[in-house]
């Protein structure tokens, strides 16, 4: 059935069922690793549910929005790998900056810059 | 409806897929009447996803800023979250089964399975509202610190669009119970899978860069 919409593919049971329980065992395992406080340090925590994150947002997008290069002409992947460009930039740049904004400017710092000539 | 007229062709030729495929011209995948709203339909969620880009990168940026207040690993509770979590992914599969039904154009299953949905998402923003008013009870409202702040903004416009999905979806069950599964209400059915689908997109960067990661050291 879906090979024939060129328009908006359509699910199966058996894709929504994977989605589902993909999902599940994604969402489960994050919970899990924060709970059970399973690494020590939490870098490593939060990389790993960062990593898990991103792998069920796109299972979220194969399972359940169906999205796929064929559709519409291949322009919804199009404006959704334009969106998620401009999504890094505006998560990475905002906490480059700002982090370095903290670091560079604390109050101890703001009195050196005055002192200087 | 030129898909369905070429679907009952591909099936009264039956053995002959072989030769169907490439007859299978591109005009009869680009002028299809559905298109254009549900492309459109997606830049609208290609820019709300800008919309929760800025108050991720707000949360990301003011997260940590506690101004001596409670922090998240005080405030949140996991289990909690994980119960909402849950609602909202039962509510995801819950409306592909809804979908699912459409395809087979039963109008009763859908609606149900539609009703079924919107009572996930409302048990959602009911667990989200009393999380809300137990962290106002306890002094930790938006005003409190800019962690706090930026936590209301961005859980705060999720749950606003849920319940704007789910109002959307009792109109949907209205205009269901009236006019039945006809073309229009299939594309606004369409429409609202994809929108309730993104929203749980969201909320999975929302358990994560917010609650998981909050409660970290």
């Amino acid at each position: 059935m879906s090979e024939h919409s060129g328009g908006a593919a359509h699910g199966t049971f058996k894709g929504y069922m994977t989605g589902f329980v993909l999902s599940v065992i994604l969402t489960a395992i994050p919970f899990w690793v924060v709970m059970g406080g399973v690494f020590e340090s939490s870098g490593t925590t939060a990389l790993v549910i960062l990593g898990f994150a991103a792998v069920q947002i796109v299972v979220h997008m194969i399972y359940f929005l169906h999205m796929n290069f064929r559709s519409e002409g291949g322009w919804t992947m199009l404006a959704l790998i334009f969106t998620a460009v401009i999504v890094f930039i505006t998560l990475a740049g905002s906490l480059w900056v700002m982090y370095h904004l903290n670091v560079n400017m604390m109050p101890g710092m703001m009195d050196a810059v005055h002192q200087s000539p | 409806m030129a898909e369905t007229t070429y679907n009952q062709t591909g099936h009264a030729h039956g053995g002959a897929q072989d030769n169907a495929e490439p007859l299978r011209f591109h005009e009869t995948e680009e002028h299809h009447p559905e298109q254009g709203t549900l492309l459109g339909f997606w830049l609208y969620l290609m820019s709300d996803c800008l919309i929760f880009a800025c108050l991720f990168a707000t949360y990301g940026v003011l997260g940590r800023s506690y101004a001596g207040g409670p922090t998240g690993a005080e405030l949140f509770d996991l289990p909690l979250v994980a119960m909402n979590t849950s609602l909202l992914l039962l509510s995801s599969i819950t409306y592909g089964f809804a979908m699912l039904e459409v395809q087979r154009n039963r109008l009763r299953p859908v609606m149900i399975w539609l009703a079924i949905t919107g009572l996930l998402g409302a048990g959602f923003l009911g667990l989200e509202l009393y999380e809300f008013a137990h962290l106002l009870h306890e002094g930790a409202g938006p005003q409190r610190s800019g962690f706090l702040t930026a936590f209301f903004a961005l859980v705060g416009t999720h749950g606003l669009h849920v319940m704007f999905g789910i109002i959307w979806l009792v109109t949907l069950l209205v205009q269901l119970r009236q006019r039945g599964l006809i073309v229009e209400n299939q594309r606004r059915l369409f429409c609202l899978s994809m929108f309730w689908h993104f929203l749980d997109v969201v909320w999975i960067g929302v358990f994560t860069f917010v609650y998981l990661m909050g409660v970290l050291p």
